[in-house]
């Protein structure tokens, strides 16, 4: 799917900003074109992209997981193998090679879990690029291990207060930050998310996942694959892995929302499930909106998922039906987690256990001779201190 | 004629610059607002625009933002800010400007609210992240309810694009003073005075300046390169001073009344 010039999925995306971003935003767009029509652009991203973050990232046979469920072969997409251990890393090199490009000599982000965070301050410091990374007070208080790490990278944490004080406000006070330096500074946006061409830009980005995927079940199973799943917060991963599939029509594609502590419960963070038309954070998408039109509070275990909008991309296919949106409770995601622990030696972030639980139902309904993979977008290590609250120091359920 | 064209009309008559106050629907009370129109209605404001409160305003500091944020705790929503407006109708003929996100007028269903805001006594429309861009699905709701689309311009804009906001925009046309949020950095009335002489070439309806004016001083300079001026975050913040809110509409009144005299150079 191609976005029109102003960047509409179908009626979904565009640019929903204030005047005074929208020629920084036109002038982004054209040299994020410029950028990935050029050869030396395109040789310098797959430089780094095999020689820092450590791609291609191994498509993974989950042998356990697939006799235990007894239905499709399951593989594993293992973004959670990344430096810095999320995809997130794939946008953050990307974009901060485009930030050189411009000369902008700052780049600002926003982050929930800090995983955007880490990996936008990694970015900034392998290019030298100044760093300023705004999280919800709450959010920092939740994942001071990230904190830290961003500050070890040179960054600068800017803490949140305003509203929620967690990642909707976080996203909400780079932009306004944004308006006031968009001369210098260019917004590295973390998910497929924000006013065009940010959706584009990182779907773009992201779709290195898909590209390999298609590649690899090529070699191990000579077909495409029945089915992909994967989380859906923001929703880059999953259109990472969907994009290069768009036109596959055999392959089907799953988008996993968080649905907190159950979707009827209304604590939950999805907005394609039960959210209605409107606009977040320069986009138009389906967003968490209360009666009033305004921005409700969303609720999740994994902090990545903990948001009320979603990139317009999803919006659009949800409506044309190309994807199927599910979603998983916190308690099916802490199992999922477990499961894939003990079953195949790796702990998964929340965000990723919410995939895996919608994976090993899905499984079980295809047939043996099917196969689907699963986005593992990142590694569990942020998480553990809240599963231990969870499971107990014994890893056993209490 | 629209009631904001009437305006104009009688300034350009009087010789004088529009003085246009922003106030929070709803912040500290609906039935407040009633009475702050009012006052800096009495006391020299041309025209009110009023901001329907949205939980998340990005081009907005934090004087605007918290100010929304009560207005929505306090359970100011779209539809009580039209009765609102529809009350305040009955005694006060200003014109008025309704300043609202566009996801709030999506929710409403967008002719729908284009005809309810017209219908309560609206004059106006601003809608800060509606770009020209984005503007279609708006506009034409908008005309045929009579209200007029008042679209900003920035300092970044460069010609080509305010061209294009400069013909679709009715009644007034917003210009940016500071790159940046509502409520901050001190503006330069020297470095908006080229791209207002650029937009009046473009257009007839007049400019007004907004962003980064607090004092009666600032009024002054910038009234004198432009049509008018805009002040929001320093009248909310006026509101927040007084201990009693009973006294909101008096302070407001005296703040409205000094930048009038400052602009009018008494």
């Amino acid at each position: 799917m191609t976005p029109d010039e102003q960047g509409h999925f179908g009626v979904y995306g565009g640019r929903y900003v204030i005047e005074t971003l929208m020629p920084a935003l036109e002038a982004l767009d054209r040299e994020f074109e410029q950028a990935m029509a050029s050869p030396e652009f395109r040789k310098l991203l797959d430089r780094y992209r095999s020689t820092y973050i450590g791609r291609p990232t191994p498509l993974y046979f989950a042998k356990g997981l697939t006799e235990k469920v007894g239905g499709a072969r399951i593989y594993l997409k293992r973004e959670d193998l990344n430096h810095t251990g999320a995809h997130k890393i794939n946008n953050t090199v990307g974009q901060a090679l485009l930030a050189v490009r411009m000369k902008k000599k700052r780049v600002i982000a926003e982050t929930g879990a800090g995983q955007h965070g880490v990996a936008t301050a990694t970015a900034a410091a392998l290019f030298g690029l100044k760093c300023d990374v705004f999280m919800g007070a709450v959010d920092m208080e939740r994942q001071k291990l990230n904190v830290f790490r961003m500050k070890m990278l040179g960054a600068n944490v800017i803490p949140v207060t305003s509203g929620t004080k967690t990642l909707k406000d976080a996203m909400s006070e780079a932009i306004r930050n944004w308006i006031g330096t968009v001369r210098e500074t260019h917004y590295i946006v973390g998910t497929v998310a924000g006013p065009a061409p940010f959706p584009k830009i990182v779907r773009e980005f992201q779709a290195v996942i898909g590209e390999e995927t298609k590649l690899q079940m090529l070699v191990k199973e000579g077909a495409l694959p029945d089915a992909l799943v994967a989380c859906v917060g923001g929703g880059s991963n999953a259109m990472g892995l969907f994009h290069p599939f768009h036109d596959d029509a055999t392959v089907a594609l799953y988008g996993v929302e968080a649905a907190g502590d159950g979707l009827s419960t209304g604590r939950h963070g999805a907005p394609l499930n039960r959210g209605k038309v409107g606009v977040l954070h320069g986009a138009k998408s389906y967003v968490m909106l209360d009666a009033d039109g305004q921005v409700m509070e969303t609720h999740s275990i994994s902090a990545g998922l903990d948001y009320p909008g979603v990139g317009p991309e999803h919006s659009y296919y949800k409506d044309t039906k190309r994807a199927i949106y599910g979603a998983i409770t916190d308690k099916e995601a802490l199992k999922a987690f477990e499961t894939l622990a003990k079953v195949e030696g790796i702990i998964p972030a929340f965000e990723s256990a919410h995939a895996v639980a919608y994976a090993l139902k899905l499984a079980k309904k295809m047939k043996k001779n099917q196969s689907l993979v699963v986005c593992l977008s990142g590694r569990g290590d942020k998480d553990v201190e809240v599963a231990q609250r969870y499971f107990g120091d014994g890893g056993e359920r209490p | 004629m629209s009631r904001i064209d009437q305006a104009f009309t009688r300034l350009r008559g009087g010789k004088r610059k529009a003085l246009t106050i922003f106030l929070t629907a709803g912040d500290p009370s609906l039935a407040r607002t009633v009475d702050l129109v009012k006052a800096a209605a009495d006391n020299g404001a041309d025209i009110v625009e009023l901001g329907l409160p949205f939980s998340d305003p990005l081009a907005d500091g934090p004087v605007i933002q918290e100010s929304f944020l009560r207005a929505i705790a306090g359970g100011t929503n779209v539809i009580k800010s039209l009765a609102m407006v529809e009350r305040l109708r009955i005694s006060c003929d200003v014109p008025l400007v309704a300043m609202l996100a566009s996801t709030l007028v999506i929710n409403h269903g967008t002719p729908r609210f284009m005809k309810d805001a017209a219908a309560a006594g609206f004059d106006g429309i601003i809608i800060p992240d509606a770009p020209v861009d984005e503007y279609d699905e708006f506009l034409e709701p908008a005309r045929k309810a009579g209200l007029d689309t008042i679209l900003l311009a920035a300092p970044t804009s460069g010609p080509a694009r305010m061209k294009r906001i400069a013909a679709i925009s009715t009644g007034f046309l917003y210009y940016i003073n500071v790159t940046g949020v509502t409520g901050g950095a001190d503006a330069k009335p020297a470095s908006i005075a080229k791209d207002v002489k650029t937009l009046k070439g473009m257009t007839k309806t007049p400019v007004l300046a907004g962003f980064g004016i607090s004092t009666p001083a600032q009024a002054k300079a910038f009234a004198a390169v432009a049509d008018g001026i805009i002040i929001g975050s320093q009248a909310m913040r006026v509101i927040r001073s007084v201990k009693r809110t009973a006294d909101a509409p008096a302070a407001l009144g005296a703040f409205v009344r000094s930048v009038r005299n400052g602009m009018d150079g008494r």
